[in-house]
C-alpha cells in the first residue's frame, strides 16, 4: 500500500494535510493519533468512501480513485461504530456479507467457517447480534471482514469501549490471522500504548499531517524517551489533548455505550 | 513527511477473482442479499409486523365501518371499507417506506452504511435493496391483511391475478416511495429533523391522493395535486385490481406512472444517497 500527498478538505477545515506513507504486505500497521488528528478520514480515503481532493494511493496494488471497485473487493473494512446487524444472528451477519463481498455460492460455507474458526465464535452463530458482549462482536464484525478474504484488513479504532480482557483476545486473533494468512492490517488507534505493543510500524498524525513514521522501538530511541506519548510531545511540541469534531466524540461515545 | 522515495507504480490491471462475473448478477445477488436479510429480521421480530398492523386495521374498521354505515362519501354501489382495503394498504406501506429512511439513518450512525459502501456491492445494488426490504415488510403486512379482510367478509374482488398484480403494484411503489425516504435522510441526515419532515411529506401524500375518497369529489385544486401524486396511481391500480372499481384511469396508465416512479426515485436515491450520508 502507497500513499502520496494525500489531502481531504471539508469546506474550509483541512483534515489531511498532504501526508505519505506505504505499508509492506503482511505488515501490521497503526495510524496512531488523537481524536481529529485525521486518522478515520485517511481510512475512508483509503476504502475509497471519501474522494481525496489531492494526491495519491494504492491499495493491495490498486488506485483507490480509478480503481475503487478493485480496492473495496480486494480489502475488508470494519469501521469504528459497530456495524454488525443486531436483529440478524451472528451467522445471518456473516451469510449476508458473504453474499455482498462476491464471495461464490460454492465457497461460502467453509469461508464462513474458517472465519468462524480465526475468530473463535463457534458458540455465539445462532445468538442474535445484539445480545451479544462487546468483544464477541467485535470479532463478529472482524469475521465478516475476512470472508472475501481481503489483501488488507482496515480496522478503525477495533478496541474503543472494549475492557481489556476482551481487547488482549481481538488482538490475540488478529495476530493469528496474520501469521496464518499473511494480511495485511491496517489500524487506527488513539491509544498509544497498544499501538506500540501490537503494531510493527506506525504513523503518528496530528491535526491532519503525518508527524512521524517507523518501528515504535526504534522511534522511542530515535528521540530518547520512555514511550509513544513522549514521542508524540517530542514531535508536535504539545501534549496529546482530546480533539475532534463533537460528531467523532459522540460516535466514539455511542459505540462505548453499545458495549456495555 | 515527505513522500515515500519510491517510483509511483501503476495501478494493477489485473482484476479481484470476486469481479469476473458479469455487473448484472452482483446487482441481483445484492438486492437478494438485503431482501432476504429484512425478511430474516421480521422472522426474528414478527410482533413488529401485528402491532404495524393495528392502525391499518384502525383506519378500516372504524373509519372505514363509521362512513359505510353513514354512506357519508359515494363510492357507488361498492361497501366503503371494500372501496378503502386499497387505500390502507398503501397508506400502511407508505408508513414503512417513508420510517425506512430513519432506519438508514440509524444504519448511517452505527457503521452498517460505511461497511456495505466499502464493499464491491453496486450502489444501485445498495438502493434497490433497501427498497426490495422495504417491499418485503410491505408485502408481508398487506397479506396479513388481506387475510383479515378475507375472514370478515368485506367484499373484494377476490381472484388470483388481481391479488397477485396489486401485491406486485404495492411491493414496486412501496420500493420507490423508500427511495424517496433514502433521499430525505441524505438531505436532513438527523433522526430528529427526519421525523418532522417525514410527517410533512406522507401526511400530504395520503390525503391528498384517492386512498379514502374518489378524485371526484375533490376541489378543483385538490383535484390536480392528487394527478401528481404518484399515491394516487398506486391505489388507482390496487382498486381495480382488488375491488374493480377504478378511478377512471387505465390500469397499465398506473403501472407505468408506478415504475416510472420507482426507476427516478432510484437513480435519484443511487446518486444522492450513498455519498451524502456519510
Amino acid at each position: 500500500m502507497l500513499v502520496d500527498g494525500l489531502v481531504v478538505r471539508f469546506g474550509d477545515l483541512l483534515a489531511v494535510r498532504g501526508i505519505s506513507f506505504g505499508v509492506a504486505e503482511g505488515e501490521t500497521f497503526g495510524l496512531l493519533g488523537p481524536n481529529g488528528a485525521g486518522k478515520t478520514t485517511t481510512l475512508r480515503v483509503l476504502t475509497t468512501l471519501l474522494r481525496p481532493d489531492d494526491g495519491r494511493a494504492l491499495v493491495a496494488g490498486y488506485d483507490v480513485r480509478r480503481q475503487s471497485l478493485e480496492v473495496r473487493a480486494s480489502i475488508g473494512y470494519v469501521p469504528q461504530a459497530l456495524s454488525a446487524d443486531g436483529a440478524l444472528t451472528a451467522r445471518e451477519n456473516l451469510e449476508f456479507y458473504a453474499r455482498v463481498t462476491g464471495v461464490p455460492r460454492r465457497d461460502r460455507g467453509p469461508r464462513i467457517a474458517d472465519a468462524v474458526e480465526a475468530m473463535r465464535l463457534e458458540a455465539i452463530l445462532d445468538r442474535l447480534a445484539r445480545e451479544l458482549s462487546g468483544g464477541m462482536l467485535r470479532r463478529l464484525e472482524i469475521a465478516t471482514a475476512l470472508l472475501n478474504r481481503p489483501r488488507v484488513l482496515f480496522l478503525d479504532e477495533p478496541t474503543v469501549g472494549l475492557d481489556p480482557t476482551a481487547r488482549r483476545l481481538v488482538w490475540e486473533r488478529l495476530h493469528a490471522l496474520r501469521a496464518e494468512s499473511g494480511t495485511t492490517i491496517v489500524v487506527t488507534t488513539h491509544l498509544m500504548e497498544e499501538a506500540e505493543r501490537h503494531c510493527d510500524r506506525l504513523a503518528i498524525m496530528d491535526r491532519g499531517l503525518l508527524v512521524e513514521e517507523g518501528v515504535p522501538s526504534l522511534l522511542r530511541e530515535r528521540h530518547e524517551v520512555a514511550n509513544l506519548e513522549e514521542v508524540f510531545a517530542a514531535v508536535t511540541g504539545h501534549e496529546i489533548e482530546e480533539g475532534g469534531r463533537i460528531a467523532d466524540v459522540r460516535a466514539q461515545r455511542r459505540v462505548a455505550r453499545r458495549l456495555g | 513527511m515527505s513522500a515515500p522515495s519510491v517510483a509511483w507504480p501503476a495501478g494493477s490491471a489485473e482484476r479481484p477473482a470476486v469481479l469476473a462475473g458479469n455487473a448484472f448478477g452482483r446487482l441481483l445477488g445484492g438486492v437478494a442479499a438485503t431482501a432476504q436479510a429484512e425478511l430474516r429480521k421480521l422472522r426474528h421480530d414478527h410482533v413488529d409486523v401485528f402491532t404495524r398492523s393495528a392502525q391499518p386495521l384502525l383506519w378500516l374498521f372504524v373509519f372505514g365501518t363509521a362512513l359505510h354505515n353513514t354512506h357519508a362519501i359515494a363510492v357507488g354501489n361498492v361497501d366503503y371499507r371494500a372501496y378503502i382495503t386499497p387505500g390502507v394498504m398503501a397508506q400502511a406501506a407508505l408508513f414503512i417506506a417513508i420510517f425506512f429512511g430513519l432506519a438508514v439513518i440509524w444504519e448511517r450512525d452505527v457503521g452498517q452504511l460505511q461497511r456495505l459502501l466499502a464493499t464491491p456491492l453496486p450502489r444501485t445494488a445498495i438502493v434497490l435493496g433497501k427498497a426490495a426490504g422495504s417491499g418485503v415488510r410491505a408485502l408481508v403486512q398487506a397479506a396479513l391483511l388481506l387475510v383479515v379482510v378475507a375472514a370478515t367478509g368485506i367484499g373484494l374482488r377476490w381472484t388470483v391475478l388481481g391479488v397477485v398484480g396489486a401485491l406486485v403494484m404495492l411491493v414496486l411503489a412501496t420500493g420507490a416511495f423508500a427511495c424517496m425516504s433514502m433521499l430525505i435522510a441524505a438531505a436532513v441526515r438527523t433522526r430528529e429533523r427526519f421525523m418532522g419532515i417525514g410527517q410533512l411529506v406522507m401526511m400530504p401524500l395520503f390525503f391528498a391522493s384517492s386512498a379514502l375518497y374518489p378524485l371526484s369529489i375533490m376541489p378543483g385544486w385538490l383535484h390536480v395535486v392528487a394527478r401528481i401524486n404518484p399515491l394516487t396511481y398506486e391505489v388507482q391500480g390496487l382498486r381495480q385490481m382488488l375491488v374493480g372499481v377504478g378511478g377512471g384511469g387505465e390500469l397499465w396508465l398506473d403501472f407505468l406512472v408506478v415504475l416510472g416512479f420507482l426507476a427516478a426515485m432510484v437513480a435519484a436515491a443511487t446518486r444522492a444517497y450513498p455519498r451524502a450520508i456519510l
